[in-house]
C-alpha cells in the first residue's frame, strides 16, 4: 500500500470487518449480499472518515449501526434512508475483539432470552428485518401501541443489562 | 431523559428507522428543537448497536479485504481525489522520508568522517588509497543496509518476542492536508479510575496539540478517528499520556508512548 489512507483503511478493516460482515449477514442471510455491504460500509468510511465523530461514541458501535441500516435498505430494496453523517451513536462498547464480542453476545442472548417471546420477536422484526411498527402490528395482529411499548422496553432491557455491568468493555 | 415521555416510544422506533407516517413527521419536528430527545435518540441507537455488535458469525471471505483495498485504490486513481490522495499521502511518505533522510544523513555524516580520515592520511599515499577503497566499500555496504529502510515499497513487519506479555502498541495514520487522523492501539494497560489516555500531535513547531482522549476496551484495544485538529499541522511525532477523563490541554508527564513514524 502506498497511500496512508489505504493503510488506515486496511487497519480498520482488520479490526472491524468481522462485526460489519456478521451484522450484514444476519440481516441479509446471503454471503454475497453481505460482502457487498461490507465493501460499501468501509468504502464510505474511507471516502468520508469525518462522518464518524469519535468524541460521541465507539467506532465499532457506529459501524454496526451504519451496517445494519445499509443492510436493511438493501433488504427492502430502498434508497438509503439516512445519511451516514446524521447517525450519531452514543457511547457504547467498541467490541473490536472477538472475546469481548463473545461475552457481549452471551449477555445479549441472556437479555433476549429473559424477554417475553412477543417482545423479543417485535424487537427482532424491527431491528433485523427492518419492519415498521405498523407492519409488525399487521403481521402479529396486535395494536400499534403494544408494538411500540414492546420495542422500547426491549431496548431499555439491553441498556439496563450493560449499564449494570459498567458499560461492558468501554 | 424523562422530560418528554410522550415521545419515548416513538423515539425508540425512530432509532431503528421503524417509525413511519405522521408520527415520524411529528417526532422529527420535535427533535429539531429538543436537545434532550436528540441525546436520548443517540443512546437508543447505542442500545440497538448492542444487538448488532453481539451478532457472531463467520469471518468475511479472505478475498474481501483485497477487493476493498483494490476498490479504494481504483476509486482514488479514477477520481479527481486521486491527486489529493497522492498529496495527502505525502505526510506518510515524509515519515518514511524522515527515515530516508535520516539514513541519507547518516551516509553523508559517515562519508564526511571517512573523507576527513582520508585527508589526515594524505601523507601516506598507499595507505590513503587503501583507505579510499575501504571507504568506498563501506559506503556501498551502508547503502545496501539503508535500501530496505528507504524503499517505499518495502514490506514492514513488526516482530515481537514469543511468550512475553503483549506489548502496548499504537499506530497513527495522519494525513496532514486533510487533517485526517486514524489511531489504533492494542494491548494498552488498564487505566486507574477516572483516568484516560490522551493522544498528542507533536508539531514541528509549537506546543503539543490534543488529538483525542480514549479508553481501551477490556483487551486493551482503542480507536481514535478524526479528532478536531488545526488544519495542515505538520506532525513531528505522536505521543500518549495519561490524563483525567475529560482530557487535558497540555500533556501531563510522563509520556507513556511516543513515535515519530513507522
Amino acid at each position: 500500500m502506498k497511500s496512508g489512507d489505504q493503510s488506515a483503511l486496511a487497519e480498520l478493516y482488520d479490526r472491524y470487518s468481522s462485526v460489519v460482515y456478521a451484522v450484514a449477514l444476519r440481516v441479509l442471510g446471503d454471503t454475497g449480499a453481505a460482502e457487498d455491504i461490507l465493501q460499501e460500509v468501509f468504502l464510505q468510511l474511507w471516502r468520508n472518515p469525518g462522518a464518524f465523530d469519535s468524541a460521541r461514541g465507539s467506532l465499532g458501535a457506529w459501524l454496526a449501526v451504519i451496517t445494519r441500516n445499509r443492510a436493511i435498505d438493501s433488504l427492502r430494496r430502498r434508497k438509503p434512508e439516512t445519511d451516514i453523517e446524521d447517525v450519531i451513536v452514543s457511547v457504547a462498547p467498541d467490541l473490536a475483539g472477538a472475546a469481548d464480542r463473545s461475552r457481549a453476545a452471551e449477555k445479549v442472548r441472556g437479555v433476549l432470552g429473559s424477554m417475553p417471546t412477543a417482545q423479543r420477536s417485535a424487537l427482532e422484526m424491527a431491528y433485523f428485518e427492518g419492519m415498521s411498527h405498523s407492519e409488525i402490528a399487521t403481521k402479529t395482529g396486535e395494536p400499534l401501541g403494544t408494538i411500540k411499548t414492546r420495542i422500547r422496553a426491549g431496548l431499555m432491557s439491553l441498556r439496563k443489562a450493560f449499564a449494570v455491568a459498567g458499560g461492558g468493555s468501554g | 431523559m424523562a422530560q418528554h415521555e410522550q415521545f419515548a416510544e416513538d423515539l425508540a422506533l425512530y432509532s431503528l428507522n421503524a417509525l413511519q407516517g405522521e408520527d415520524r413527521a411529528t417526532l422529527e419536528e420535535h427533535l429539531a428543537t429538543c436537545a434532550d430527545c436528540r441525546l436520548e435518540l443517540e443512546q437508543l441507537r447505542g442500545d440497538g448497536a448492542l444487538l448488532a455488535m453481539s451478532i457472531m458469525g463467520p469471518k468475511p471471505p479472505a478475498h474481501a479485504r483485497q477487493r476493498l483495498l483494490d476498490a479504494a485504490a481504483k476509486e482514488s486513481a479514477a477520481s479527481p481525489r486521486a491527486q489529493q490522495a497522492r498529496e495527502s499521502s505525502s505526510p506518510r511518505r515524509s515519515w518514511w522520508g524522515f527515515l530516508g533522510w535520516a539514513a541519507t544523513a547518516a551516509v553523508i555524516v559517515f562519508a564526511a568522517s571517512l573523507w576527513k580520515e582520508n585527508a589526515a592520511l594524505k601523507g601516506t599515499l598507499a595507505s590513503a588509497s587503501a583507505q579510499a577503497a575501504e571507504s568506498s566499500r563501506q559506503l556501498e555496504d551502508l547503502r545496501r543496509i539503508a535500501a530496505p529502510i528507504i524503499a517505499p515499497d518495502a514490506q514492514r513487519i513488526t516482530l515481537v518476542a514469543m511468550k512475553t506479555p503483549p506489548q502496548p502498541q499504537g499506530k497513527a495514520f495522519y494525513l496532514r492536508n486533510r487533517s485526517n487522523l486514524v489511531f489504533v492501539a492494542n494491548n494498552m494497560p488498564p487505566l486507574p479510575p477516572q483516568k484516560a489516555y490522551e493522544l498528542w500531535l507533536i508539531p514541528t513547531q509549537g506546543a503539543p496539540i490534543p488529538a483525542g482522549v480514549f479508553k481501551p476496551d477490556a483487551r486493551g484495544s482503542a480507536t481514535v478517528v478524526n479528532p478536531p485538529l488545526p488544519a495542515g499541522t505538520e506532525a513531528k511525532a505522536f505521543a500518549i499520556t495519561v490524563e483525567n477523563e475529560a482530557g487535558a490541554t497540555s500533556p501531563t508527564m510522563p509520556i507513556v508512548m511516543m513515535g515519530t513514524g513507522e
